[in-house]
């Protein structure tokens, strides 16, 4: 048992907090949300540069081949910083790649992805899905020769409008909702029959929904076993679980130091605010909010990296969903009440950690779907 | 970051483990999984246990008797020891007045005491709240008047846990109430029971068990050399006391034993002809009591990581008294409904056992454990500790 981090973990945390101090202070990110794009090229190149585009794909791939727990320092300075490039978005399609894909697709895609030059996403969610992973209606229809024709509509794809190539899910036989028949697609962004609609979302980042109207894909664009993806699917979900939980610890450090720095200089009836009990109390809850947060993260992160055993896998996964999304909601919510009127106002910072905690307690499921996971998955 | 056990910790853990099945008495080990009331031999049966095979001070120096295990196998056998569902060890004497001996006792007071503690020759208790000095301790107004070579002490303990089954008692007592601070002017005394003067009534708790009493001190005298450390300086003494080992206020493995069991029993009762735990609205409950149980072991763990470097534990080590209480009540409170209404019959009229006597211990306990979140500095001095010295706030 040792919580000590390895000497390369230690460099990448220092070198990612240094370049989140130095390149991505809060006026700086509020310009380049404010911009078309919604995410800035420079600060991309920046962090591939810093190797986290080739953090967590496979050796072989051009990748460091790191699990989540060398991402945590990552994930919790991400969410310090409020980053709106989709680094995870990124990293959860390049997953399914290297997990999922033939050498062929994994040569073709990752090393590009690894030196930042390449981007994907996954486009999964669809609009009755709510955070049922098989909840798939987009239907790949079987052609000639392996090809498949894809139609259906994608729902607020992250990053979407800002990848080369998006990976599909579509169902080659059943019912949306049913385990079995649904395959991954890998399609270019640019295809004919791909239109977007690009979105702004609640917390800054960019997302699209994506119609897909009798897109034509050959075979070589078809990853995995067509009808056999969902396995595949849930396990990169929960990757990308344990690691936007430990983005939320970071979310979640950065609105308490604001809110417990606001008690110790917002004064009234002639003392700090943080003087008074009933506040005091609040803010400690808060504290031990962040520190069971950090241990489910932990927890969640060194399960995807280390546990065979699928089901308990995914149990402690949906176990750490519940706490965070849980402390996400009670400190966002109490970081605006305890800083006020002035909490509510756009120009804070805290404002905006406000909105991507809120986000972050549905990514991925929320507590509710977590729970009758955790449940389902051996009480 | 690895966060299972080393070879050589999980060999540690084994060995505990091994021992406990072997030496830890079936029916010692049955009542305390069924709620049952200890008596002071069941206490000391497993206190004589622990003490002749080495193990009962291991926090101790080793040449009193300590075990030198690192914090991590203190940990490791605190925890085994409570998931195997042993006796509770009383903490009076084995961790707090032996802390205070070992750090400010002379080397008189040491050989006097210290080898009765550990031999379980002597119970001791508590003598710190007084009816007007709760939370605010420092405010205690039992005195000692410096008469020769003793102090005669008058006043009263209140709260004093097990007073009626104790040899001796420590006591915070004031010895000069003339200073301004209520701090200053306080002495720290270890009282013989049998001392004339000395009465105990008993205070029967909402679960109708008597754990907890009042002490009356009537001119009770008590030699100079029992007190600890220097005169007027015993609130040093406490503030030292509450530092120490808050380590295993979290009771991870009492709470990890008490959650099987609640989930075992939770699936064998029956609501609307289908197990409880299909039940979402007591599935989510348990499910989420579950989840802060799993976070505070690997804080806990945390916590003994800092603490293994060398590092002191720091006053947010205090959330582990507070998440770890919140726990222990809402284990009793959900074992409480799963039983459901047959769990109100605590007992017979006649004294004759009930059927089934676990059952009827579920609602006392429930009762019995609301203590647990006021008592050793309530949950909300803890967040004032926290709120100060960790946040600095105040």
């Amino acid at each position: 048992m040792n919580f000590d981090a390895t000497e390369e973990q230690r460099l990448l945390a220092a070198s990612i907090a240094r370049f989140v101090e130095r390149d991505y202070a809060f006026e700086r990110r509020r310009t380049i949300v404010a911009s078309p794009e919604g995410m800035s090229g420079d600060v991309w190149r920046a962090m591939a540069d810093l190797g986290l585009a080739a953090l967590l794909l496979p050796a072989d791939c051009g990748g460091f081949g790191g699990g989540a727990v060398d991402a945590i320092a990552v994930m919790e300075a991400i969410g310090e910083a409020l980053v709106v490039e989709p680094w995870l978005a990124v990293a959860v399609a390049g997953q399914l790649v290297a997990r999922g894909g033939d050498e062929r697709q994994r040569q073709r895609l990752l090393p590009g992805v690894a030196d930042g030059t390449r981007r994907l996403a996954f486009a999964h969610a669809e609009a009755d899905a709510r955070h049922d992973p098989a909840c798939v209606a987009t239907r790949a229809v079987a052609g000639e020769g392996g090809a498949f024709v894809l139609t259906g509509d994608k729902r607020a794809v992250p990053a979407a409008d800002a990848v080369d190539t998006l990976i599909v899910s579509a169902r080659t036989s059943g019912d949306a909702g049913s385990a079995e028949g649904i395959g991954l697609f890998l399609v270019e962004r640019g295809a004919p029959g791909v239109s977007t609609r690009a979105l702004r979302m609640l917390d800054g980042t960019r997302a699209a929904d994506v119609a897909l109207d009798g897109v034509r894909v050959s075979a070589d664009a078809v990853l995995g076993a067509p009808g056999g993806a969902l396995p595949l699917i849930e396990d990169v979900l929960d990757f990308a679980t344990a690691l936007v939980c430990a983005e939320a610890v970071g979310a979640i450090r950065s609105a308490n130091d604001a809110t417990l720095d606001y008690l110790k200089t917002r004064r009234q009836f002639g003392v700090p605010i943080g003087a008074f009990q009933a506040l005091q109390h609040r803010m400690v809850d808060l504290a031990i909010e962040l520190e069971q947060a950090k241990s489910m993260a932990s927890l969640a992160c060194a399960a995807v990296d280390g546990e065979r055993h699928r089901r308990r896998r995914a149990r402690v996964v949906s176990g750490a969903k519940v706490r965070i999304a849980d402390a996400c909601r009670r400190v966002s919510q109490e970081s605006i009440q305890l800083h006020g009127g002035i909490g509510m106002s756009d120009e804070l910072k805290v404002s905006h950690t406000f909105r991507r905690l809120t986000a972050i307690a549905q990514q991925f499921g929320d507590a509710d779907h977590h729970l009758a996971r955790f449940a389902a998955l051996g009480l | 970051m690895n966060l299972d056990y080393s070879a050589d910790e999980r060999a540690f853990r084994d060995d505990v483990r091994g021992w406990l099945r072997d030496h830890l008495p079936r029916a010692l080990r049955d009542k305390v999984v069924s709620y049952a009331h200890l008596t002071r031999d069941d206490l000391l049966a497993w206190h004589r246990v622990l003490a002749a095979q080495g193990w009962i001070a291991p926090a101790w120096p080793a040449e009193w008797g300590g075990t030198d295990w690192n914090v991590v196998q203190r940990y490791i056998f605190e925890e085994e020891c409570g998931y195997a569902g042993a006796p509770p060890l009383v903490p009076f004497g084995l961790t707090m007045c032996a802390a205070v001996l070992l750090k400010f006792g002379t080397d008189a007071q040491k050989a006097r005491f210290l080898p009765r503690i550990y031999r379980g020759d002597d119970f001791w208790c508590q003598g710190y709240s007084e009816p007007n000095s709760g939370s605010d301790l420092a405010s205690l107004r039992t005195s000692a008047v410096r008469r020769g070579d003793r102090y005669v002490v008058n006043g009263q303990k209140i709260w004093t846990t097990m007073a009626h089954m104790a040899d001796w008692i420590f006591c915070l007592v004031r010895t000069d109430a003339s200073l301004e601070r209520k701090q200053d002017g306080i002495s720290f005394l270890l009282i013989d029971m049998r001392t004339p003067g000395i009465t105990v009534r008993p205070l029967i708790l909402m679960d109708g068990g008597h754990e907890v009493n009042e002490v009356f001190f009537d001119d009770v005298e008590v030699p100079v050399d029992q007190r600890v450390f220097d005169e007027g300086k015993g609130w040093t003494v406490a503030k030292y006391l509450l530092g120490h080992e808050r380590m295993n206020t979290a009771r991870i493995g009492t709470s990890k034993r008490e959650l099987e069991h609640l989930k075992a029993f939770a699936a064998a009762q029956r609501k609307d002809g289908r197990p409880l735990t299909d039940d979402p609205r007591f599935r989510d409950k348990l499910s989420r009591l579950e989840i802060e149980l799993m976070a505070l072991e690997i804080t806990n763990l945390r916590f003994l990581d800092r603490l293994r470097g060398g590092a002191s534990p720091g006053a947010d080590v205090s959330m582990l008294k507070i998440k770890g209480t919140e726990i222990q009540q809402m284990l009793t409170e959900l074992m409480l409904d799963a039983a459901g209404p047959l769990a109100q019959a605590v007992a017979s009229v006649d004294g004759a056992p009930l059927a089934d006597e676990t059952l009827a211990a579920l609602a006392p306990r429930y009762c019995n454990m609301r203590k647990t979140t006021i008592y050793a500095g309530s949950n909300e001095i803890q967040r004032n500790i926290i709120a100060k010295q960790a946040l600095g706030l105040g």
